[in-house]
């Protein structure tokens, strides 16, 4: 197995192939511990894990937190506002005062992209990135990149369609990053003006026809449609949006016949993908939520636990 | 009491001279250039080895007082500007109170004098409160003392006003100085709009935003025939704009700054906010056409657009951060470093870049050149002399610059203005 080399978690681009199959070979042995009956693992008793969320989120932490706990870790969790400049006291203030109570590590939630690079170059904790403004969502990117190989069995060469608001969307950012080292064929669809300039630039097809996204897809993910992107001019109307991309029974069908239906949650059902879908065979919305939990404590571990060891 | 420098190695925009000269200044003046002047009893600077420029002027300055105290002073701003080489400085009017009136003109002014440093020169503002709706008395800004006005950090966005600013400027004398951004195209962008942006999750500010307003402004001063000058131009397409304009014979000009044309986009991948700068770091290619407008005449000038800020306000998340950058104390030394060996410019091309020119569209008449009877305005430059840029090296009260480390040669050594050294390393 190769080296573990890095210090944080901050973005999928600074993952090479060997660091991400390593991630997702150590997730594989931790998927095992949480359908013991006993659900822990001491491999990181006497840390402890920070979780500093700054934007609203509720899945991601619990998934953080259950993924620290069930390592054994000693975990706090603090609701900053959302953005520090409101109580005057700056996201490095914060980050200093979590390092100063002796936390090994911070998981990072914000608004604002590149937010968790400040307190990474500002303090010796490791910091994993659960999300940033617009920018990258690493620990969803490798849970999404996990389930597709344990679905499917691969992912050199498999076809990824990721439909909708790519432009505000950290997740297509981190799962274009992950699956392009992977050397998986992405292709993002959804109307032009959610799609970001130079995304070409990334290794993905372009293409804002659903059918051409969809045809002979391994997966295909819906990404959630604010509905504020109405008001912000990005969408003529949300209907018009579905009637064009929503992820329905009758789209489903330009995919392989085996193809799995992902989404990172929370749903719109009916706005980007229709209740059948969601709930139906293909879809494996809630293994990804399962699988987040194996992802996040490997990532845990081979930042904290192995270090441990020394 | 006269001064005297002996052994000046003299570069003007029109050519250096062949052999080195002694300039005797009277009264604040230049009152005779000869190989050997004698004089008794006065102050001697002994230039040799040195090159000697007429005094550097910046068309792009803010010294944010009256306001922002905390981040520049009229004083420590004219620090900042003799330890760069500059003689005569711009300040724009996006203070606390706007230069929207005569009397923040002269409060300026008054300052400025208590200071006496530097010339600073307050830009006027085209509209009230830079609100881009009501024209500024602009009479009463030129009786003042301005010589520009601009709305600077934002664009006359209405191109009804904008025509009637450049009618109304013209009958005023001043030049309209257009800050280029339609705000509905940059709209929240914070970084250049592309591939990098798409990378980093930062929202674009699109070149075109830029170009849209310059390709506007070039139609109103071709209909009415008026000038108008266009600051920080950052682009490939707005420099090719600029050119085609300038060959139908439109009376446009532009300035450069130093960060546009050395640094590309990539260097906000460190989400450094001494890197976020309005408009935006562009790619390569918008570097290389500001190099090729350089050479070809097309960018007039090279301004700083010095923008100091607090610690405090810099160092927040990229996207709230306040966009600039401080330029005075490294602006000669980056041309010489960067724009001279590359043969972008000569000597005497940068001389006419960062004086001879900026005066001229200014009406400087006395200015930008070493030549008898012109202001005694003389930077003196040590061209062999290499420095890093730090921290502690700088007199600006604010420190945010993406220069930090970057290593130069060539710095100054001296500033005379008007006769008198008010910069000696």
């Amino acid at each position: 197995m190769p080296k573990w080399t890095h210090k944080h978690l901050l973005d999928l681009q600074e993952m090479s192939r060997d660091d991400i199959a390593l991630i997702l070979e150590t997730a594989k042995s931790f998927k095992e511990v949480s359908q013991r009956e006993v659900k822990k693992v001491p491999a990181l008793r006497g840390k402890t894990v920070a979780l500093l969320f700054a934007e609203p989120s509720t899945r991601t932490r619990m998934s953080f937190e259950l993924a620290a706990k069930r390592l054994s870790a000693d975990t706090l969790s603090i609701q900053a506002a959302a953005s520090s400049l409101v109580k005057g006291e700056t996201l490095l203030d914060t980050a200093l005062n979590i390092q100063a109570m002796n936390v090994d590590l911070v998981v990072v939630r914000h608004s604002a992209s590149g937010a968790p690079q400040i307190i990474a170059n500002g303090t010796q904790m490791a910091v994993v990135n659960a999300g940033d403004g617009c920018r990258s969502h690493p620990t969803q990117g490798l849970l999404d990149i996990f389930t597709m190989n344990e679905r499917i069995g691969k992912l050199e060469g498999i076809k990824v369609a990721i439909v909708g608001d790519i432009l505000h969307s950290r997740v297509a950012r981190s799962n274009i990053a992950g699956l392009t080292r992977m050397g998986a064929h992405v292709v993002v669809c959804g109307p032009g003006t959610l799609i970001p300039m130079g995304i070409e630039a990334m290794g993905v097809q372009v293409t804002t026809r659903i059918a051409e996204a969809l045809k002979d897809a391994d997966v295909v993910m819906a990404l959630r449609m604010q509905k504020e992107r109405q008001q912000e001019a990005y969408l003529p109307t949300v209907s018009e949006y579905v009637r064009e991309f929503c992820i329905t029974p009758d789209r489903l069908r330009y995919a392989k016949p085996n193809a799995i239906v992902m989404h990172p949650g929370p749903t719109n059902r009916g706005v980007e993908i229709a209740a059948e879908v969601a709930d139906g065979p293909q879809s494996v919305i809630l293994d990804q939520v399962t699988n987040g939990i194996a992802v996040r404590m490997a990532v845990l571990y081979l930042l904290l636990g192995r270090k441990a060891k020394v | 009491m006269g001064l005297l420098i002996k052994n000046a190695e003299i570069v003007n925009a029109q050519g250096p001279w062949e052999k080195a000269q002694d300039i005797w200044i009277d009264n604040g003046k230049i009152g005779e250039i000869a190989p050997s002047i004698r004089r008794d009893g006065c102050p001697v600077i002994d230039a040799r080895g040195k090159k000697v420029f007429p005094g550097l002027i910046d068309l792009h300055v803010h010294l944010r007082e009256p306001g922002r105290e905390d981040k520049e002073t009229i004083e420590t701003g004219s620090r900042a500007a003799v330890k760069g080489g500059f003689t005569s400085i711009f300040c724009m009017p996006n203070t606390t109170p706007t230069i929207d009136t005569a009397q923040v003109v002269q409060y300026i002014l008054d300052q400025a004098r208590k200071v006496g440093l530097v010339n600073v020169y307050p830009v006027g503002a085209i509209t009230l409160g830079r609100e881009g709706a009501q024209l500024t008395e602009m009479m009463d800004l030129k009786r003042a003392g301005c010589l520009g006005v601009s709305d600077d950090g934002r664009a006359v966005m209405n191109a009804g006003v904008m025509r009637r600013a450049l009618e109304y400027a013209k009958m005023a004398g001043l030049l309209v100085m257009q800050h280029c951004e339609d705000e509905t195209l940059s709209a929240k962008g914070v970084m250049n709009e592309g591939a990098t942006s798409t990378l980093l999750g930062l929202a674009g500010d699109p070149v075109v935003a830029e170009t849209i307003i310059i390709a506007r402004d070039i139609e109103l001063s071709r209909y009415l025939g008026t000038r108008v000058h266009f600051m920080h131009v950052s682009a490939a397409r707005s420099i090719d704009l600029i050119r085609r304009a300038k060959a139908e014979g439109i009376a446009v000009t532009c300035e450069a700054t130093p960060h546009h044309f050395t640094l590309t986009e990539d260097v906000v991948k460190t989400f450094d906010t001494a890197t976020k700068v309005n408009p935006p770091l562009r790619r390569a290619e918008d570097v290389m056409a500001l190099h090729e407008g350089l050479r070809d005449g097309t960018v007039d000038c090279i301004a700083t657009d010095h923008a100091p800020h607090t610690r405090e306000d810099k160092e927040v998340e990229f996207a709230v951060a306040p966009p600039g950058l401080i330029g005075l104390e490294t602006s000669l030394g980056i041309v010489l470093t960067d724009l001279v060996p590359a043969k972008v410019l000569d000597l005497p091309r940068v001389v006419e870049k960062m004086s001879t020119s900026p005066a001229r569209l200014m009406g400087l008449s006395q200015k930008g050149e070493i030549a008898v009877g012109k202001d005694a305005d003389i930077t003196i430059v040590d061209l062999n002399k290499e420095w890093t840029v730090t921290r502690e090296d700088t007199a600006s009260k604010s420190k945010n610059t993406p220069f930090l480390g970057r290593k130069l040669k060539g710095r100054v050594v001296t500033t005379v203005c008007g006769g008198k050294v008010v910069y000696q390393e």
